[in-house]
């Protein structure tokens, strides 16, 4: 049997991987994946807890189905968004968009 | 090491090479496509830990949708404004150092935890984890709320991002 520490170490790295392409990366729809990878790792964190718990307590798997559900959300709005200053900017790099910077 | 420790290490090492590739790939497209190996790891992560119906939503939500997306939004852009100079900002080390220093943190306080070596207790004969998560996300003492919530949430999001990415007539040149 797999003990727990092992989905944790796994998903703290995952996390930390994630949070390099967010700090990292250039272009914004790679901080999206960036993104994506933390989400992931904290889901995965979540239904072990739930498995590692107590089962009968539905709380982790609910709350990962709520994170798909932001996720999904969140995507949708990066997406058009970046497509949105593409169309207007013709640039996708997070660092050339200043237009709120003072 | 039995064979589901086997599995796991091979999942838990497809999953990180990856993620590292999603990070560091110079083509974007490429990026995309190593993100869906990484969520189909994750999904047999989810097989493993019994949660079935998160491993059937992950490959429907996260590939079938959400990693569709992405590839449809890095082929709108175009290749010259994407790929051109470096794919890393100058402080790239100073995120690599953040980074491990989260990792680092996370075992550290891991480490300390009583319940890290826990293992697993059995599944008690007769429960259905998608019987009870059905009826947990349904039912008024559960979480029927956040459900909702969650589904106008996404309404609100999608309905948004139509706004978002609308061309107008005269901007459209």
């Amino acid at each position: 049997m797999i003990p727990l520490s092992w989905y944790l170490i796994l998903s703290a790295g995952l996390f930390s991987v994630g949070l390099f392409g967010v700090l990292s990366r250039r272009n914004a729809i790679a901080i999206l994946l960036g993104v994506e990878l933390m989400l992931n790792a904290v889901n995965i964190n979540l239904v072990a807890f739930w498995r590692y718990g107590s089962v009968a307590d539905m709380a982790g798997q609910v709350f990962a189905i709520i994170v798909f559900a932001v996720a999904a959300a969140e995507v949708a709005v990066g997406l058009a968004l970046v497509i949105s200053v593409y169309r207007q900017r013709r640039t996708v790099i997070a660092g050339d968009l200043d237009m709120m910077k003072w | 090491m039995n064979g589901t420790q086997l599995v796991f290490l091979g999942v838990g090492a497809v999953i990180l090479v990856s993620a590292v590739l999603v990070v560091t790939t110079r083509n974007l497209i490429h990026a995309a496509l190593w993100l869906i190996v990484t969520l189909f790891g994750v999904a047999i992560l989810y097989a493993l830990l019994n949660a079935g119906f998160l491993a059937v939503a992950q490959v429907v939500i996260y590939i079938g949708a959400i990693a569709i997306l992405f590839i449809f939004a890095v082929m709108l852009t175009s290749k010259e404004s994407r790929d051109r100079g470096p794919q890393h900002n100058q402080a790239w080390w100073l995120g690599a150092i953040v980074a491990a220093l989260t990792f680092g943190g996370l075992l550290w306080m891991l480490h300390g935890w009583s319940g890290f070596t826990k293992s697993a207790a059995g599944i008690p004969a007769g429960f259905d984890a998608v019987d009870a998560l059905g009826n947990a996300l349904v039912a008024p003492d559960a979480y029927v709320l956040p459900f909702e919530v969650a589904s106008v949430l996404l309404l609100a999001a999608l309905i948004g991002a139509v706004y978002v990415a609308f061309t107008r007539k005269q901007e459209s040149r």
